[in-house]
């Protein structure tokens, strides 16, 4: 954001909020599970260690259990075993009153009898912060998100961005141990959404709060958070930076999960040190584990994991594209591939958790890729052209067990 | 219509719209006149002379209007209505807060066991008043309680409680899980959030509750001819000796009847406009 826009007011950039922050507090859940009444298992195990200041996403399908972990930590639920510690303090049986950490609600959850100005020092007032202090931050913060100008409204006065601010904001003058916010952007449109992000980061790295952020969208959580874990059926499944995720999947559902449009994956045999499908022969990374392997594999690539044929060794596939997508500065072609196609619950569960955009309307037995392309490169619909694919860029997985076989 | 030109208002009905419309308010009209007819017959004879009442010419209108029914019945009726406010008014009042605290254990603080309480509450509402008349008589006298108005308003309290909790429990399962979340989270614990969080935005509920005890208490006999003695009975019995006598004097009778019913119908209307939707606008995201 550079110079504000006529008729918006400035907002997290442009004012410092500048205070000598007592330590940050870490987070660690150890073996944490959650086991509801009727017998089932949402949280199985899981251990995360959030460092001080850090900003972690966690991210999964619908019903993988993020928000019930999440709620763990708030202690809106308790936990059935492991243990929750905030810094060096066990809270695993404590009320939330008593966490010191804010929760930013996918409803916003406002007052609404409240005018914003007692919704943002509300959990000073139950805390009993004197009246001065009390006045002082609500002041500071809601200069910080720009909402001087709504202090005296009511929730139901404001549209879903100022809502959205003040359910930040709320957070935020409490100057907590740690923020959590439980898909906090997804009550707005798609533009508004890209800019609350950018400012969720820039406000992050201000306040230096630690963060946990529960999002199903991955590419909320790929550019907001630090370190992102992905959670499938209560088990987290990898938690690393956004970068080492995207490059080193540790398993089929990570790899279908994160990326977009998401990998392309095909049922390949491994023989003589090198991959073969759909009458391709594609010859191993050097150092693979798999090179003296003759097995079934499942290969993936990456829809940018494929250039233009050159003559640069690379194995080439041709390929008539069925459907041309245009994104201004690349093209998504989408192609038939002479292979039985991948459909294991791992995938499935990746694409089912995602928007529709690269879920089939015409389910085949064939494999059929997605491939960027750049936008300046001639192609169109019915005329085949020459792919190449990057060997260095190659996926393999169990057809088992789903891991990552390097 | 030939005169009607192009760009004015086109309603799109069918042909049948008109008639069958004329044919569904004069029926609606009939129903009502038949159903205010008590009314009438109440408001008319209220206002006739003495010598004008009789049963047979009941439906007739008054020839001169006379207030000499509710002249002659007010010294009777007065200590009556008083009593019934200072009983009514607690009541509503005292049921209807405890019934909200009610409401939100059961259905937003959940406890082990709420939902083997809920039950056991709601039971109340289905006994009979003449079923627990004579323990409850006993039980008053052995605690001291018979003969005053004190007695009578912790009966009525009491005998709200099932039906003011299953309206305020009914109130706040509407509301977001989400809002006691965030109050929790927020800081507060039971105590506070009910009172900062809960209640603000009950008013809805609390005007159902309260025009609901009102109503009842205010047009209860049988406790109140049990319970109180002479000087502390409600309206509803001054009314019954008004009209008990050797010879029914109508006019007082119904005129009587028209000031018993008036205060619960300005509770209606007090009430009513907090009926008002869209307290809980703006809470949420929509």
């Amino acid at each position: 954001m550079n110079a504000p826009l006529p008729g918006t007011r400035p907002q997290a950039a442009n004012i410092p909020l500048q205070r000598a922050r007592p330590e940050a507090t870490g987070i660690r859940l150890e073996q944490v599970s959650k086991r509801f009444r009727g017998g089932v298992l949402a949280v199985d195990r899981v251990d995360l260690d959030v460092r001080p200041g850090e900003f972690v996403v966690l991210v999964g399908p619908s019903g993988c259990g993020k928000s019930t972990l999440l709620r763990m930590i708030a202690g809106l639920e308790a936990v059935s075993g492991g243990r929750i510690w905030l810094g060096d303090q066990d809270v695993t049986s404590r009320l939330p009153q008593e966490r010191d950490v804010a929760m930013v609600f996918q409803s916003y959850a406002l007052y609404p009898r409240m005018t914003v100005r007692r919704n943002l020092g509300f959990g000073l007032r139950m805390r009993h912060t004197g009246r001065p202090e009390r006045n002082r931050r609500v002041a500071e913060v809601a200069e910080v998100l720009g909402l001087e100008h709504l202090l005296d409204r009511r929730p139901a006065a404001l549209s879903g961005g100022q809502r959205q601010r003040v359910a930040m904001g709320r957070a935020i003058v409490r100057e907590p141990k740690a923020f959590l916010m439980d898909e906090p952007l997804s009550n707005l449109d798609a533009k508004l959404r890209v800019s609350m992000r950018a400012q969720l980061s820039r406000l992050h790295q201000r306040l230096g709060t630690t963060t946990v952020y529960v999002t199903h969208d991955q590419v909320e959580a790929m550019t907001l958070g630090q370190r992102v874990a992905v959670l499938r059926d209560g088990v987290l499944q990898q938690c690393d930076t956004p970068q080492h995720l995207f490059r080193h999947p540790v398993n089929l559902f990570v790899a279908a999960f994160i990326g977009s449009p998401s990998m392309n994956f095909v049922a390949a045999s491994v023989s003589g040190g090198a991959a073969h499908f759909a009458d391709l022969r594609v010859p191993l990374p050097a150092g693979s584990s798999l090179a003296t392997a003759d097995r079934q594999v499942i290969l993936g690539i990456r829809p940018t994991g494929f250039g233009v044929a050159e003559s640069n060794g690379w194995p080439t596939l041709r390929a008539v594209p069925d459907v041309v997508e245009e994104l201004g500065d690349e093209r998504n072609l989408i192609i038939d591939i002479n292979a039985p196609r991948v459909d294991t619950d791992a995938t499935r569960a990746a694409v089912a958790a995602r928007t529709a955009d690269d879920a089939l309307l015409l389910p085949e037995e064939k494999a059929r890729f997605t491939v960027r392309v750049p936008g300046d490169h001639p192609v169109s619909i019915g005329e085949p052209l020459d792919l190449a694919v990057n060997p260095e860029r190659l996926y393999f997985f169990d057809p088992e067990t789903g891991q990552t076989l390097r | 219509m030939t005169t009607r030109t192009a760009t004015g208002p086109v309603r799109i009905e069918s042909r049948w719209a008109r008639p069958l419309q004329v044919g569904r308010y004069l029926l609606l009209f009939a129903f009502a006149c038949f159903f205010l007819m008590p009314v009438y017959v109440l408001v008319v004879t209220a206002l006739k002379d003495p010598v004008q009442v009789s049963v047979s010419r009941m439906w007739e209108l008054p020839q001169s209007l006379s207030l000499n029914g509710f002249r002659e019945v007010w010294p009777k009726l007065r200590p009556g209505l008083v009593n019934s406010v200072l009983l009514a008014v607690p009541v509503s009042i005292i049921s209807s807060v405890l019934g909200a605290a009610n409401g939100f254990v059961l259905s937003k603080w959940r406890f082990p066991g709420a939902d083997i309480v809920f039950p056991l509450i709601l039971f109340g509402m289905f006994i009979p008043y003449q079923a627990i008349l004579i323990p409850m008589v006993r039980t008053m006298r052995d605690l001291g309680m018979q003969g005053g108005l004190d007695g009578l308003i912790l009966v009525h309290v009491i005998y709200g409680l099932p039906i003011t909790t299953l309206i305020f429990r009914s109130y706040f399962a509407g509301i977001s899980d989400e809002l006691i979340d965030a109050a929790k989270v927020d800081g507060a614990g039971m105590l506070r959030t009910l009172a900062y969080v809960a209640l603000p935005i009950a008013p809805p509920a609390f005007a159902v509750a309260m025009i609901w005890q009102f109503t009842s208490s205010w047009n209860d006999f049988l406790f109140g001819v049990m319970l109180t003695s002479k000087e502390n009975w409600p309206v509803t019995v001054a009314l019954n000796n008004i009209a008990g006598g050797q010879q029914v004097p109508f006019h007082e009778v119904m005129a009587s009847g028209l000031l018993a019913c008036l205060p619960t119908l300005l509770v209606y209307v007090v009430l009513g406009r907090f009926f008002m939707r869209g307290l809980m606008a703006g809470a949420l995201k929509g």
